[in-house]
């Protein structure tokens, strides 16, 4: 568990983070804080699908499952069951 | 009572000089669009009325009267006139939803110089392309988008000046690097502000087509007559509403109603800078008892999906008045509107280049659902014979929209592309590259594009921006790009590419091309959907035959294919 919390946030703060200087944690927004986009949230998701082997429907991929890592990480282990 | 009254009485005998009388104009007069949106405003009394209530991450809020944005705005130009910026100097606005984003477009405008926002996600890439076209001499930015100014500083030797609003002096600044910090700066209460006219150019947005690079689309000052009377008249702006444009000024509706149409008639705004989610957004409107609410179908059909229950968790019951914009509103969002907020949302159709609303519904007008409406009074619209470019008579049969050239806000040329710019008139028309029909009682329905140019999320994505930057990828050899439906964002982009020998077709590559799009070009730009091909079908020329790729999307019929090369 806490190695995938720590795989998610440092893969958002590599790839979507602009602020260097801002730090992240696993319960910073990042939809509502404006950190990944809805459009940028298709790239994040792909990757917990590829990283996973796993597929998120749709309609579980909401901004709210999206806005945390410790969501994220709820979602995902949701389907890793 | 709305502002239009009857629209049928409105478009008889309606003359813009309308709009010029009320904002006491006279032609040949100094206009100038910084002015009118605050100091004019302080002079009609509204000094300490709220202009702008802002929210950012956290629930932090700042507000602004009118006499603080009168304030800002001059202080603002101050100090860019003491840097050397002059009149019809090109600077550019990148940066988030904050208030100095707002203070700093009058600020730009009142100096004479050009406004030049940009969506401050945009890549390296977008940025460059956008600041190399308009030689800007300075860009206002924020400490968290200077890497990307930083990394391709070196091919722009015409940035003289990169100005950041909130550097906390943890790191030290480099070349080129300024500071300016609007609350600790001495406000300036006297300013000179610089005699535009009426066509002084005031505005560049940026807009995509389907081929070459993007266009700076220029606007003048005169622009304010068109984005005043549309405001007052389809947004419905009372004196005492609080409104709500969800847009960000990086591009156009963020310009001409998030900020030149309200502040214009001294009307208070509220703006969220924060991502979108449906709770933040219903709590921002009951917390601001928000009025009167301008949005875009995108965000409406996420709020769809996000459910009614949670509508009945906030009180919604200051709104009045809601509209849309950005890509053709479904009928079904309206339908959904209605039966959830007591009220529809009234869909306006306009474009960069148009700069303001120019076919819409009106309040009191008989709504059909998924209609884009009628023209504002003052615009002859028709839909024209794709051949002839004459307008089509018989109801219901699709044509290109077209538009007679005249009215305030209209674009004047592309940027450095007066070329491309004439080619938008045909037979005394103005195109938008839209596809339309209209109806016996004289609606405009929305049939599609009229080019490969992909909508999504209401922003324009050219295809072939994007198949460019593909081929910078080490993976991709050809490449092809085309809409895909999307039940959220109408399209979105989707790619087609062929692999250079020694890449592997998988999952965690097409991730990988993805993020590169991401962050060379804009997140709207990245593919949501990569699939890899043998061979793309071109013709015998050689040339892809993006057509079909885009029938197979859609699941259109794929057309004539005699000229497929297909050995």
């Amino acid at each position: 568990m806490e190695d995938m919390k720590d795989i998610v946030l440092e893969y958002v703060i590599e790839e979507y983070l602009e602020d260097e200087d801002e730090v992240l944690t696993y319960d910073s927004p990042l939809i509502s804080g404006g950190i990944v986009d809805s459009f940028s949230m298709v790239s994040l998701k792909r990757f917990l699908e590829n990283k996973y082997n796993i597929t998120l429907p749709d309609d579980k991929a909401t901004p709210e499952a999206f806005d945390t890592v410790n969501n994220i990480v709820a979602l995902v282990n949701e389907f890793l069951k | 009572m709305s502002n239009i009254g009857s629209y049928e009485e409105r478009i008889k005998d309606f003359s813009w000089k309308l709009a010029e009388e009320e904002l006491e104009y006279k032609d040949g007069d100094v206009i100038n669009i910084g002015w009118y949106c605050s100091d004019r405003n302080c002079i009609k009394g509204k000094g300490e009325k709220m202009a702008l209530i802002w929210e950012g991450l956290g629930g932090v809020e700042k507000k602004y009267t009118f006499n603080d944005v009168r304030l800002a705005s001059n202080t603002i130009g101050h100090h860019l006139r003491g840097l050397g910026i002059k009149n019809e100097d090109r600077v550019c606005l990148f940066m988030d939803k904050i208030p100095e984003l707002y203070l700093s477009f009058l600020g730009v405008l009142k100096i004479g110089a050009i406004a030049q926002p940009l969506f401050s996600a945009f890549g390296d890439e977008s940025l460059h392309v956008r600041l190399e076209n308009a030689q800007t001499k300075a860009i206002i930015t924020q400490r968290k988008h200077v890497s990307k100014v930083r990394r391709i500083l070196e091919q722009m030797p015409y940035l003289e000046h990169i100005i950041i609003v909130d550097h906390d002096g943890k790191k030290p600044l480099k070349e080129r690097e300024t500071v300016f910090n609007l609350e600790e700066a001495e406000k300036i209460d006297e300013f000179e502000i610089f005699p535009t006219k009426a066509e002084s150019p005031s505005l560049l947005h940026y807009t995509s087509g389907t081929t070459g690079q993007p266009k700076g689309v220029k606007h003048v000052h005169y622009s304010i007559i068109s984005q005043y009377l549309t405001a007052k008249w389809v947004l419905d702006l009372q004196d005492d509403d609080i409104y709500w444009c969800t847009a960000d000024p990086g591009w156009v509706t963020g310009t001409s109603y998030g900020i030149i149409g309200p502040w214009s008639q001294g009307i208070t705004q509220c703006v969220l800078d924060t991502g979108f989610s449906a709770e933040s957004w219903y709590k921002f409107i009951e917390k601001n008892k928000v009025s009167m609410w301008y949005s875009a179908p995108t965000a409406i059909r996420s709020l769809m999906k996000a459910g009614d229950d949670l509508i009945k968790q906030h009180d919604l019951s200051s709104l009045r008045h809601i509209a849309s914009v950005g890509e053709p509103l479904n009928a079904e969002a309206v339908i959904w509107s209605e039966k959830v907020y007591g009220m529809p949302f009234y869909d306006t159709y306009w474009q960069t280049e148009t700069g303001s609303m120019m076919l819409t519904n009106y309040p009191g007008m008989k709504i059909k659902p998924g209609s884009m409406g009628k023209p504002f009074p003052g615009i002859i619209a028709a839909v024209l014979d794709e051949k002839t470019f004459e307008p089509i008579t018989e109801p219901n049969k699709p044509g290109l929209i077209g538009f007679k050239p005249g009215w305030p806000s209209m674009m004047r040329t592309y940027w450095g592309n007066e070329e491309t710019y004439k080619k938008k008139f045909v037979n005394g028309w103005y195109l938008p590259g839209d596809k339309s029909t209209i109806d016996k009682d004289g609606y405009f329905w929305f049939v599609g594009r009229d080019d490969d140019v992909i909508n999504t999320g209401g922003h324009l994505v050219s295809p072939f921006e994007v198949e460019s930057a593909l081929l910078e990828h080490e993976a991709v050899a050809e490449s092809a790009v085309v809409a895909k439906p999307d039940e959220v964002n109408m399209e979105v982009v989707k790619a087609f590419v062929t692999l250079n020998p020694g890449f592997v077709a998988d999952d965690d590559l097409e991730l990988k091309i993805m993020n590169f799009i991401r962050k060379k070009l804009s997140p709207l730009a990245m593919p949501q959907e990569i699939e890899y091909m043998e061979k793309l079908p071109k013709t015998r020329s050689g040339k892809i035959m993006r057509r079909m790729l885009r029938a197979k999307e859609w699941g259109e019929e794929i057309g004539d294919t005699s000229t497929l090369d297909d050995e």
